[in-house]
């Protein structure tokens, strides 16, 4: 028998139509501490947003002047000359606070703060979400897109969505799959949650 | 705002499944191809370098397969899963990727007889070395933890024995020792037993027996529980947490988080081991676990009916089945497998060993074969069969004595199940 899970926004677990609708209405992605070498999560992950039609800035003071896969790098935010949707944060969970008071003097300000797998920080994400933004803590863009498109299920990844619906093809290439996609909740990971909440020491 | 979170027999039907993107066919399509043409150069080398995701050649993944996949990945609670071409070949996917020659794991002694030859023999060849400890002493599991140690295999409901293994236990050895905890669920389908649950860290299956359910396919799986930390102690388990120069210095788990075992096992075992699963076989197989909830329903019933039917036969000296409350491990099964404790038990006949090869010859049902899981009933004698091979002792501590018979009681009517072992009892 199914039963209800109450989400409410706690960072332990967001909705499928929270981050779908993020993902869904993000243009343009500045991705804070993006690694050059092309082995490093970072890379891969921006590499994969790019490849789905993203506009993808990359920051990393070391590498300013510079370009990644094509892209002018800048040094901080407020470098960018153009409004950034998401900013998303690949850097230590201390080094979240001062990139979140970056990210709020930006004219208009973004939408989304978003920090990657292992990146959490309660007090910079509370002052986020005070300015009005929205808050994606401990998660990849790269996976979460994989998985609300689908795409992440030709690697035997547990989506953890059912649908009777059809996918939709991105429409550059084959084996690419867009986000516009109608689902409900499939398989819990509960496990997988709790061991790694034990690991991080929360 | 609330999300239902849908229930076994639903995603029994539906995880991993969707309308084909380009035909809308409903069924899982078969996928009977070989290889996956890409979009461009850049494409194709951002599948090899698993820098996207995507289909390359049917070795290393597959959309038919990958359905199956998600399905038992979803089933478990596991991040991931597998598939390949036989349970045998999960257990060497995943013990290739957790240990190097001269590691150690340690193993119920009470397990499928072909798996005791597998470690004993085939395992020890790769410098892989098997200590083994027993599920009724806990104690053996604490004495087996050495340096050396990588992982700890148990079954959750042992075959032939119906000996269940106290999972949540050993997974605190295995927690203690720093490894992970990996459990056979084959006897019990994730219908009877959730091992994730109670801290196993990789599930593995025959899909041969009850997921697949129809005796028509081999098949196995790998599940990721994505609760392991492989870059906790460094250098333990390499081929997660290490540079790979396979795949140009990426270190899988913290490329793929809470999912990378399922993706080392793939992109290094698979690949570079070979043994894939057809997805002819996988199609069969997912039709089989859509009815996995009513089948085991209909097993458990009737394995129940038969083993209380045999336990007050006058030729029969005991009846193993922990279903039946005055089993010793019927309290174990309660906590483990509440809705019912499978569809495999043993029993010995008074008359031994030639007691038992007259039973298998005599009866008109059951069917004298080496398998377990099918909707057919199975009987077979494993001392003179599947256990055949193991030393007299270890046929005695795996549950396979002389007079042992092991019966996989099927869907039938269970009314004609008894009729046909009265019959062969007396003959």
């Amino acid at each position: 028998m199914g039963r209800a899970l109450a989400a409410a926004m706690n960072h332990d677990s967001y909705s499928d139509d929270y981050i779908r609708g993020i993902l869904n209405t993000v243009k343009t992605i500045a991705m804070v501490g993006i690694s050059p070498k092309d082995n490093r999560p970072s890379y891969l992950a921006f590499k994969y947003l790019l490849d789905r039609g993203y506009d993808m800035i990359p920051v990393n003071p070391g590498q300013a002047g510079g370009e990644i896969l094509g892209q002018k790098v800048y040094a901080k935010l407020a470098d960018i000359p153009e409004p950034v949707d998401m900013v998303d944060i690949f850097r230590a969970s201390q080094y979240v606070p001062a990139i979140v008071e970056e990210a709020l003097t930006l004219t208009p300000r973004p939408q989304v703060i978003w920090m990657q797998l292992t990146v959490r920080n309660n007090e910079a994400a509370a002052k986020a979400e005070a300015a009005g933004l929205k808050v994606v803590m401990n998660r990849c863009p790269k996976i979460e897109y994989g998985r609300l498109s689908s795409e992440i299920s030709w690697m035997g990844v547990n989506s953890r969505t059912l649908t009777s619906k059809r996918a939709q093809l991105f429409g550059r290439g084959i084996q690419r799959m867009s986000l516009n996609r109608s689902t409900t909740s499939g398989g819990t990971t509960e496990a997988t949650d709790r061991a790694q909440k034990a690991d991080s020491g929360q | 705002m609330t999300e239902r979170i849908p229930g076994f027999s639903t995603l029994a039907i539906h995880a991993g499944a969707q309308p084909d993107p380009t035909t809308g066919a409903r069924a899982t399509p078969i996928y009977q191809t070989t290889s996956f043409v890409f979009d461009d150069v850049d494409h194709a080398a951002a599948l090899f370098g698993l820098q996207t995701f995507g289909n390359i050649y049917s070795r290393i993944g597959n959309p038919t397969n990958a359905v199956l996949e998600e399905r038992i990945a979803a089933l478990e609670g596991g991040t991931a899963g597998l598939g390949v071409a036989s349970g045998h070949a999960a257990q060497v996917i995943v013990m290739q990727a957790l240990l190097q020659p001269g590691d150690e794991f340690i193993a119920s002694r009470k397990l499928y007889g072909g798996s005791i030859n597998q470690f004993n023999h085939a395992f020890k060849s790769f410098g892989w070395n098997v200590v083994w400890a027993d599920p009724d002493d806990l104690s053996s599991f604490e004495k087996g933890v050495s340096a050396k140690t990588r992982a700890i295999f148990i079954e959750s409901i042992a075959n032939p024995g119906g000996i269940i293994t106290d999972i949540e236990a050993v997974a605190k050895v295995a927690k203690k020792a720093g490894v992970p905890l990996i459990v056979d669920n084959t006897l019990a389908t994730p219908y009877l037993c959730k091992p994730i649950d109670f801290g196993a860290d990789i599930v593995v299956h025959s899909l041969t027996k009850f997921l697949g359910g129809h005796g028509n396919s081999i098949g196995g799986m790998v599940v990721d529980g994505g609760t392991f930390n492989w870059s906790r102690e460094k250098g333990r388990y390499p081929m997660l947490s290490e540079p790979r120069p396979e795949y140009n210095g990426m270190v899988l788990h913290e490329t793929f988080g809470n999912f990378a075992f399922a993706i080392a096992c793939r992109v290094l075992g698979l690949r570079d081991l070979g043994p894939a699963l057809s997805p002819f076989n996988a199609f069969l197989i997912l039709t089989g676990v859509e009815t996995l909830p009513l089948r085991m329903r209909r097993h458990c019933d009737n394995a129940l009916a038969v083993a209380q039917w045999l336990a007050q036969h006058g030729k029969v000296a005991w009846v193993s089945y922990a279903g039946l409350p005055s089993d010793r491990y019927h309290a174990l099964a309660k906590k483990y497998c509440p809705q019912g404790a499978g569809a495999v038990l043993t029993f010995g006949l008074k008359g031994g060993y030639d007691a038992g090869v007259k039973l298998v010859s005599s009866v008109k049902l059951f069917s004298h074969l080496a398998n377990i899981g099918d909707t057919r009933s199975l009987i077979i004698h494993p001392a003179s069969t599947t256990h055949r091979q193991l030393s007299d002792q270890q046929k005695v501590q795996a549950g396979a004595g002389p007079d042992v018979v092991r019966l996989s009681i099927g869907l039938e009517d269970k009314d004609d199940l008894i009729a046909d072992l009265e019959q062969g009892l007396a003959a």
